[in-house]
């Protein structure tokens, strides 16, 4: 798939600033005034500064209100619900917490259960799509609320938590690769089954088109994928290694923000890889994946 | 409405005969001609002189080939667009109701001015049917002609699909593949007709008739084999004064 980059910003800024509204809800910190306003506000700009990104990739941008209207059957729709009802939950949450210095747990409860929701509607968008096994597996959700949480936990400053759930969200983005380097091969699409021609291997033989198009553009991205392994390495140690030793070694605001940058940097690369290396099976009708 | 009908009253869609296809590309150009000037958003062209072309199609015609164990290479020519899903990955992903399945026949449509251009109803179909319009951000896929097959003011033989009324072989067919005793299904019966990429578990109403097995000669001919030994007549005469000549003969 092609790795846009107003969808790797929206998944990963959105999938931090959700993580922190998680913790923020749970109270954990429990913050007021000034310093609940400082949280608050590096969340809602990841979180929302995501949301604007996404919007960058659309074709109609101006009629985006109308994806409200399919919850019933579509994840893209559920997802703008509950990012809309999450920042509206927890900005009333949070003024209580800013303007009144007031704590109403319950809200924060249902803001942090509704954060995890966003997070688990993004990435229910690409595990739904069956036309690209390497997403079409529970591994996904896994990935994206593992790294969510152990981003949030990292965020809102809870050591105790971030430590083990960075260490969960890398070794589940392991089985993630792992699995699905296999994944094409197990959903069983060939260009045998794509064109259902049988009695012998199938050769591309003669594109459509002499020059490329949008599907080719779109879906087969090869390019991205020349340095995957390099790129694994780089996301696995950027995005939990040196945050783990950064929270292993005594607390400074240096040490941390290095911690925050280095996992913000991991997760791009790990975003890039989960686009870049995604399969589409239509790649089959051209010969190529 | 992004719920897909439980059933359809007709199930409308095409057949296309990899056997009969001879890949001469006027189905692709009859379906740009129409829907370029009809129903929709026409499909735009990117540089369609410059250096690096592309454009919108709704139909494609791919070339395969394939290579039986004993056996010549085969040519197969492959005509590619929307396959009309009962169980259509497209329509349920879509976010705000642009993509929908006609209950009464089963056509698989997108309004336009609903559409925001998200593209993930491109990214959820296997077969690559729907594409984005770079000019106009709306996402377009195939109609099945439907500005065409219920046109009254069109002529009686004309009211098909474009690319089925222009295929000079006679290698696409349309019509209603719910019904046991249509002329399609009777074809599909017949010949064999199979679903694209069944383990996607799409269930697409479009059918593909597999090519016919080719004929084989019995024996294989004995190429590049000289078939006379001795010549004789003028060139035998002419063979053997050369030989006789200082320097002739081996």
């Amino acid at each position: 798939m092609h790795p846009a980059r107003s969808v790797i910003l929206f998944t990963t800024l959105s999938g931090l600033g959700f993580g922190l509204l998680i913790w923020l809800g749970l109270g954990l910190p429990t913050v007021t005034g000034w310093s609940a306003f400082a949280f608050f506000s590096v969340a809602y700009l990841l979180a929302g500064g995501g949301l604007i990104a996404s919007t960058f990739h659309l074709g109609r941008p101006e009629r985006g209100l109308k994806a409200f209207t399919q919850w019933r059957t579509s994840w893209l729709s559920r997802e703008a619900w509950c990012s809309a009802a999450t920042l509206l939950v927890m900005a009333l949450y949070g003024a209580g917490l800013v303007f009144l210095e007031a704590r109403w747990a319950l809200l924060g409860w249902i803001g942090a259960a509704l954060s995890l929701l966003t997070v688990f509607t993004t990435s229910m968008i690409y595990t739904q799509l069956r036309s690209v096994p390497r997403w079409h597996m529970a591994l996904t959700p896994a990935l994206f609320l593992s790294l969510a949480l152990a981003g949030g936990a990292l965020l809102a400053g809870q050591v105790g938590y971030a430590m083990p759930l960075l260490l969960l969200a890398g070794a589940i983005q392991i089985a993630h690769w792992l699995r699905g380097d296999g994944a094409l091969a197990r959903s069983g699409s060939t260009m045998n089954s794509a064109t259902g021609l049988t009695g012998g291997p199938v050769r591309a033989f003669e594109p459509p088109h002499t020059g490329p198009n949008y599907l080719l553009h779109e879906m087969v991205h090869v390019v991205g994928r020349k340095h995957a392994t390099r790129l694994r390495a780089i996301a696995l140690v950027m995005m939990v290694l040196v945050p783990a030793g950064c929270l292993a070694l005594p607390f400074s605001h240096s040490i941390a923000a290095l911690a925050v940058l280095s996992h913000l940097l991991g997760i791009l690369a790990s975003r890039w890889l989960f686009f870049a290396e995604a399969e589409h099976v239509v790649g089959l009708y051209y010969g190529k994946r | 409405m992004t719920t897909l009908p439980e059933s359809t009253d007709r199930k409308l869609g095409l057949v296309i005969d990899l056997d009969t296809c001879v890949g001469c590309h006027a189905c692709v150009i009859s379906c740009k001609g129409w829907n370029t000037e009809n129903y929709g958003a026409p499909l735009s062209d990117q540089s369609p002189y410059g250096a690096d072309p592309s454009g919108t199609f709704l139909n494609r015609v791919h070339s395969y080939e394939v290579q039986p164990e004993d056996g010549l290479a085969q040519l197969i020519h492959f005509p590619k667009s929307c396959l009309h899903c009962e169980d259509a990955p497209c329509v349920t992903v879509c976010p705000t109701g642009a993509s929908y399945k006609r209950t009464e026949d089963g056509i698989v449509l997108v309004n336009e001015s609903d559409c925001i251009g998200c593209g993930l109803c491109a990214w959820s179909c296997p077969y690559g049917a729907r594409e984005l319009d770079a000019a106009e951000g709306v996402m377009k896929k195939c109609t099945l002609c439907v500005d065409r097959i219920y046109n009254d003011n069109l002529p009686e033989e004309d009211r098909m699909p474009a690319c089925v009324r222009t295929c000079p072989a006679g290698a696409r067919h349309f019509g209603d593949l719910g019904d046991p005793d249509s002329a399609v299904s009777q074809l599909v019966a017949e010949r064999g007709g199979l679903d694209l990429m069944p383990e996607q578990g799409t269930r697409p109403v479009n059918k593909y008739l597999p090519p016919r097995p080719k004929d084989r000669i019995a024996a294989e001919p004995r190429a590049l084999e000289p078939v006379v030994e001795e010549a004789t007549g003028f060139l035998g005469w002419l063979d053997r004064a050369l030989d006789r000549l200082p320097g002739g003969g081996d």
